[in-house]
């Protein structure tokens, strides 16, 4: 009954999203409050109604009520409650359900923030957002109804799939669906601003915060599902360039691009036209990363359902809103009061170079992405692009960006002084290039790439140190006083410098990789496998069997220089339900770097396949990218962006002239 | 600077940035990319030995053989035509005897394919796209084994 009550409501939802669309924008352009009104409660409806469907669905998995298809096939009784719950999400029908689910939180939030934002505005992008929450609706409701029953029930399901029971796993789809749909609000205000007609500084304001949040969700979902790669699969690898990690990499990068184009925008009221652009560009991104993983042209553990009606409804949803907003943008852009122009040689100047970096370096990703699909489309020849290609082509665009970072941070806006500038940081670059020099010495003839990787990331992180030090402490102030200015900094001073710290950790985490010692063999009871200065002796092997598998568990001890550092676990499962195999990674972290174990198979003598790895530094990849999160989340407290309205009042007036 | 220097400074420097990355793209096509085939398109393409390549089909029945130290070959195979692969380290969980499977390597002889990566597959019931469409191709096309239930 609730199963049905859920797929109702879920109808419900399609048809007052389609009153939050209609109503608001005539109420927009007929300049008719009380039907601008009608967004912000249709908004709030639409948001019960989804709520209540996703609700009754993870009801339908916690009771294991296998009358239900989309439980049969992704649950099974005996499976962990964690997995119960994000098995909601597991499959093809769940995870659009939560798609929608977190397009009508993001509704819902915008409606409930009607102090902040203006009623034009806001009634706008409601009307905006209702049209991807329509599409979405329509697209779950007539082809991958989760609420589907199934006749006779089955008396057991069918598990999830093994390598997606996982807490990584469980976590990983809502914070990247976060910063996904997250991006869908920026494209919302963008269009809503081009229907309007106007464009200006408070605008940034309002759309920062929204952009500055999904960006730090999908920072994370990206880290999480790298991670997950890494200790899931078995490979020891962490960034493969597969199509699918490129799925998410590309809004990413649209997105940083976007975070700080909006602050040019904010700041010296330029960069208009192209941060709408970016906005558009950034969701429509989002949207390719949707179609491709969700539509079954890219085989990977995120396509589950091959159906190729789905995947041409979602590429004509794609093709509609990217088209569409497109079409919109080229039809009002011209419009748009343009910004000024200003000095190369400026805080300005440095982001609209980062913005042009960040946005090629995200086309060679696109166009590595797209051309084998397009080629076999086009002439049937399959080919793979590789990370060879990505390393060559990325890599080259990133560096002279991470470069030119701490230059670009301490720049002054306006008129910045080039020469000036790099003085400051004279003591940064000694230290980064000592380090450097150091590594090498160290390293004695390893590959080059890892002490020049090391040393830029070492020069980020002491930039962005020296951006608070240099702002807060005057050369002879007593500690005190430039504690207390370091304090009175914006929040947005420190959320970027620590962002911009992150990025260096992530940098040396990437570049210690080089350093990285794998070693494979087959190992008997007691026998050693020996990885740079690491070593592992199998203790035993002995079998397992837990609710909804069994497996053969290997157990190693870690010694380092004759002392026993620990013991790790390995493990050979077979989940039952599927009878699907899987490998267990076992870990054991030192400091910042990890040994890795994976067991193989069994050799024909009776010994026991063993994969063996030591990481050093391997963990800064992972916490770089929670520094930035962190970063971005401190930026989003900064009191300007908090108390945004009392500002605007003031300012709006002679701020906001109409473009026509 | 005036107005039109500015103009003209970041048109020529976002200039200067494009075609260097159209440069490092155009460079990386030729150089990086490796081309799919079945072990009937090397027979009729006469891809010519050394070339990098990735060679998918169906594993034979029978003929995986495991060596010492890791060291294993199978046969990959399509309705025409067979190759031997070796390979040596660990495979990935789900590969099995009479199974799709894609791996990467280099082509020693026309029948011989020494592979330095066998993908992995994330699903028992996943069959690699590009080995699907060959068997369908060559009219070898049963379905998916063990497909989950139809939607009602």
């Amino acid at each position: 009954m609730l199963v049905e009550a859920g797929h109702f409501a879920l109808a419900l939802a399609l048809g007052l999203s389609l009153i939050q669309f209609v109503v608001p924008l005539w109420g927009a352009r007929a300049n008719d409050p009380v039907l601008m009104a009608v967004a912000p409660a249709s908004a709030l409806a639409v948001l019960a109604c989804i709520a209540f469907s996703f609700i009754a669905l993870t009801f339908a998995y916690l009771n294991s009520d296998f009358s239900v298809l989309n439980v049969v096939q992704n649950s099974h009784s005996a499976k962990p409650l964690i997995y119960k719950i994000s098995g909601v999400w597991g499959n093809h029908e769940g995870s659009m359900l939560l798609w929608v689910l977190i397009l009508a939180l993001f509704g819902g939030v915008v409606a409930l923030a009607r102090n902040s934002i203006p009623m034009r505005l806001q009634a706008n992008t409601l009307a905006v957002q209702a049209s991807i929450t329509i599409a979405f609706l329509l697209f779950i409701l007539t082809t991958s109804n989760p609420f589907t029953r199934v006749i006779p029930a089955p008396l057991e399901g069918q598990d999830l799939n093994p390598l997606l029971q996982d807490p990584g796993l469980a976590i990983h789809p809502p914070l990247l669906y976060i910063g996904y749909v997250g991006f869908s609000i920026s494209f919302a205000f963008a269009c809503a601003a081009l229907l309007d007609g106007r464009i200006d500084a408070v605008w940034a304001r309002i759309v920062r915060p929204w952009t500055l949040g999904a960006w730090a969700f999908l920072t994370l979902g990206i880290a999480m599902g790298s991670y997950w790669a890494y200790y899931e699969l078995g490979w020891g690898g962490w960034w493969f360039w597969d199509p699918v990690e490129n799925a998410s990499l590309m809004p990413w990068l649209a997105g940083t691009a976007l975070v700080h184009s909006t602050v040019v925008m904010e700041k010296r009221d330029a960069l208009k036209v192209w941060t709408i652009l970016l906005a558009i560009l950034t969701f429509s991104l989002s949207l390719l990363g949707t179609f491709l993983v969700r539509s079954g042209v890219l085989t990977s553990v995120h396509s589950f359902a091959v159906d190729p009606e789905r995947g041409t409804f979602i590429l004509g949803i794609l093709i509609l809103f990217i088209g569409g907003s497109l079409a919109l943008f080229a039809w009002r852009a011209p419009m748009l009061k343009q910004g000024g122009l200003f000095a190369p040689i400026s805080r300005e100047g440095a982001l609209v170079l980062n913005n042009l970096f960040l946005a090629t370096a995200c086309a060679t990703v696109f166009i590595g992405t797209l051309y084998p699909l397009a080629l076999e489309v086009l002439t049937g020849e399959k080919i793979s692009v590789g990370a060879p290609f990505f390393n060559f082509t990325f890599l080259p665009l990133i560096v002279p960006l991470l470069l030119l970072l701490p230059l670009g941070q301490t720049l002054a806006w306006k008129r910045g002084n080039f020469l000036g500038t790099a003085q400051r940081l004279y003591a940064v670059f000694g230290i980064s290039l000592l380090a450097t020099i150091a590594m090498f010495a160290l390293q004695h003839g390893g590959p080059a790439a890892a002490p020049l990787g090391v040393g830029l990331g070492v020069y980020l992180v002491l930039g962005s140190i020296n951006e608070i030090v240099s702002r807060s402490w005057s050369r002879g102030a007593p500690l005190s006083v430039a504690w207390r200015k370091a304090r009175g900094l914006p929040r947005s001073a420190w959320g970027t410098s620590i962002a911009h710290a992150g990025v260096g950790l992530t940098v040396i985490g990437i570049a210690a990789t080089a350093w990285g010692v794998e070693s494979i063999g087959s190992l008997k009871l007691g026998e050693r496998l020996k990885a740079g200065d690491y070593e592992v002796r199998l203790e035993q092997v002995t079998p397992r069997v837990e609710a909804n598998y069994r497996e053969d568990v290997a157990v190693l001890t870690v010694i380092s220089a004759g002392r026993e550092l620990g013991t790790i676990e390995t493990m050979k499962r077979l989940y039952v339900a599927r009878g699907m195999p899987t490998t267990e990674a076992g870990i054991l972290t030192t400091g910042l770097g990890q040994i890795y174990a994976s067991i193989g198979e069994v050799q024909a003598d009776g010994s026991i396949g063993m994969r063996l790895y030591h990481k050093p530094l391997v963990l800064l990849i992972w916490i770089g990218s929670l520094v930035m999160a962190a970063g971005g989340a401190l930026s989003l407290t900064d009191r300007r962006l908090r108390i945004g309205a009392p500002a605007r009042a003031r300012v709006a007036p002679p701020a906001a002239v109409p473009a026509e | 600077m005036t107005r039109k220097q500015r103009r003209l400074t970041l048109i020529g420097v976002a200039g200067c940035v494009l075609a260097i990355a159209l440069g490092l793209v155009l460079y990386a096509m030729n150089d990086t990319i490796v081309f799919f085939n079945s072990p009937a398109d090397i027979q009729a393409k006469n891809v010519p030995p050394g070339t990098r390549i990735r060679l998918g089909g169906l594993v034979k029945e029978g003929s995986v053989q495991r060596g010492s130290d890791q060291q294993i070959t199978f046969e990959v195979m399509d309705a025409q035509a067979a190759i031997q692969v070796s390979y040596k380290g660990l495979l990935p969980d789900l590969f099995r005897e009479g199974q799709g499977v894609v791996t990467e390597g280099v082509l020693v002889s026309p029948s011989v394919f020494r592979a330095d990566s066998v993908l992995a597959k994330h699903d028992e019931n996943y069959m690699p796209r590009e080995v699907a469409d060959t068997l369908k191709k060559q009219g070898h096309w049963m379905g998916e084994a063990n497909a989950s239930p139809k939607t009602q």
